[in-house]
């Protein structure tokens, strides 16, 4: 309904935590992998087109009304490392709170009864858009832009990189970002009579595994 | 060698560089419906059923089909085995190959394969699908140890494994791919695996690799690597949590990750490595330790 709705969402400035995770950059700039603007787009696309995808598909489901504790089982079958497990129902809690306060909705309230210990975070964002009135395809727009802001801003802060070039990099993964929103929408839309199933499941071997190392640190500058 | 041997050379013909692109179907596209992309195109489906007599396991059901020759091995114990021989190595462009697997209750089984399995271009750039179906009953157990796949340069496979397992089921199943033969890019390769256990999902994974997947071979997803594999163990008799293992982490030699689901019942390994020697290597070792108890963990 209200476009606005969508940019108080997806902001960064939103109090749900999402500023203390670098979404498996801050491994992968310590391996060396990501060292420059050029790695730090390709890292973003590749997440943009395993892990995005899979939360922008998660997201437009429970926009679209689909049983927010199923689509949360689902989260956990394509999630196989238990750190992002934790990480991802950890920032689920948070944006429950922060969403509850600003949107209540019963939605919100059943989800947070059910999963006291939080529910993944891209299952609560579907939630809340629809709380707020947005669409499933907002839902999806907003997973698949978290999915890379997080680890581009990171990326900034660990290897002192020009913020212009980052933001330079996201904007050029524009086109490709709405083709994952729309893809996820597209599945949430047959996920309501397939089930499940038909949701992506994209995976990215390199983000689980660094994902377990990186919880395993003793001095990290980001959460996960 | 196996693939000639597995195509009648009618189905084999392209001359050296002769890509007839005039038979091609549309580029990257898998057709909808079971019917068959290509005219060149196998479509095939291999059967593999094991049973329990009351004393021991038997595989009544052995149904060699298209480029698939099953073979029935000396058995371990109550263990039955067989080998899946020759054109496993060869889904060309358009084939539509398909193996059933199914272990009833009590029945313990062993499925490997004598030869990589190689994808291949073959006369069109229709993509290829490969299904592996697996049913394994209440106390059954599968041991499904293929050996691994090789996504060679201009192929196209689409790939999918469904298991579906009993609460009681054991199942041990170990995946590899290889992108690419040496010095070579690799095709294009998906693979679907998903797990149920007692009609609930237990895994579902997606993989795409080699273009036009976007950034497959980025930092986020397979870096410099290009052999990358699982191994599954759903045992439910794994009651005690296990805390995960990371393997190796020098990220030159590869590394591996072996944790468990959010079902503690089931461990996975994910591993990424330089060589397919290497990748054994690391499933090797993350076998040894899923099998390893907590206790003797904590000592070592």
């Amino acid at each position: 309904m209200s476009r606005t709705a969508l940019l108080v969402l997806a902001d960064g400035r939103f109090p749900a935590g999402g500023h203390a995770h670098s979404g498996g950059m801050e491994a992968a700039v310590a391996s060396g992998r990501v060292r420059d603007t050029a790695s730090l787009e390709a890292f973003c696309r590749g997440r943009l087109h395993t892990a995005g995808l899979v939360a922008a598909g998660l997201a437009a489901a429970a926009a679209d009304g689909y049983d927010a504790l199923l689509l949360d089982e689902a989260a956990d079958t394509r999630t196989p490392v238990p750190a992002l497990r934790r990480v991802a129902r950890r920032l689920g809690r948070q944006l429950m709170r922060a969403a509850r306060a600003t949107w209540p909705s019963a939605d919100l309230d059943h989800l947070a009864h059910h999963r006291p210990e939080g529910a993944h975070q891209p299952v609560v964002l579907g939630v809340t858009a629809r709380a707020a009135g947005l669409t499933p395809l907002d839902a999806a727009q907003a997973a698949a832009y978290e999915s890379v802001g997080g680890p581009a801003a990171a990326a900034v802060r660990l290897l002192s990189l020009d913020p212009f070039d980052a933001t330079a990099a996201l904007a050029r993964l524009a086109h490709e970002l709405d083709t994952v929103a729309d893809t996820a929408a597209n599945a949430a839309r047959r996920a309501a009579a397939e089930g499940v199933a038909a949701l992506p499941a994209a995976s990215a071997p390199l983000l689980d595994i660094t994902g377990e190392q990186h919880a395993a640190w003793t001095v990290r500058l980001f959460a996960s | 060698m196996n693939v000639t041997t597995a195509h009648p050379p009618t189905e084999n013909p392209a001359p050296a560089g002769e890509p007839l692109e005039a038979d091609g179907g549309p580029h990257g596209r898998r057709p909808a419906g079971p019917t068959p992309a290509h005219p060149s195109g196998v479509v095939a489906t291999a059967r593999i059923r094991a049973t329990h007599n009351g004393r021991t396991t038997t595989v009544p059901l052995l149904h060699n089909d298209g480029p698939f020759h099953l073979r029935r091995l000396r058995a371990h114990g109550e263990q039955a085995r067989v080998r899946v021989l020759g054109a496993m190595s060869a889904p060309l462009g358009g084939d539509r190959l398909a193996l059933d697997i199914t272990v009833e209750t009590h029945a313990r089984l062993e499925v490997t394969s004598a030869a990589a399995t190689i994808a291949l271009r073959g006369p069109t750039t229709v993509p290829a699908t490969y299904d592996v179906r697996v049913r394994v009953g209440d106390h059954a157990t599968l041991h499904w140890l293929p050996e691994p796949l090789i996504s060679t340069q201009g192929s196209t496979l689409h790939q999918t494994l469904a298991i579906d397992l009993a609460p009681t089921s054991h199942l041990l199943m170990r995946e590899e791919q290889l992108l690419g033969r040496s010095g070579e890019p690799p095709g294009h390769l998906t693979t679907r695996l998903t797990v149920h256990r007692g009609g609930r999902p237990l895994l579902d994974q997606h993989t795409a690799y080699g273009d036009p997947a976007p950034a497959w071979d980025g930092p986020a997803v397979l870096g410099t690597h290009r052999a990358t594999g699982q191994l599954l163990l759903v045992d439910p008799e794994l009651d005690t949590p296990r805390e995960p293992r990371v393997i190796c982490d020098d990220p030159a030699q590869g590394h591996a990750a072996l944790t468990p689901l959010a079902d503690p019942r089931a461990l996975i390994a994910t591993a990424v490595a330089p060589t397919p020697a290497r990748l054994r290597h690391l499933l090797d070792t993350a076998l040894t330790y899923a099998y390893e108890t907590p206790t003797s963990q904590g000592l070592s």
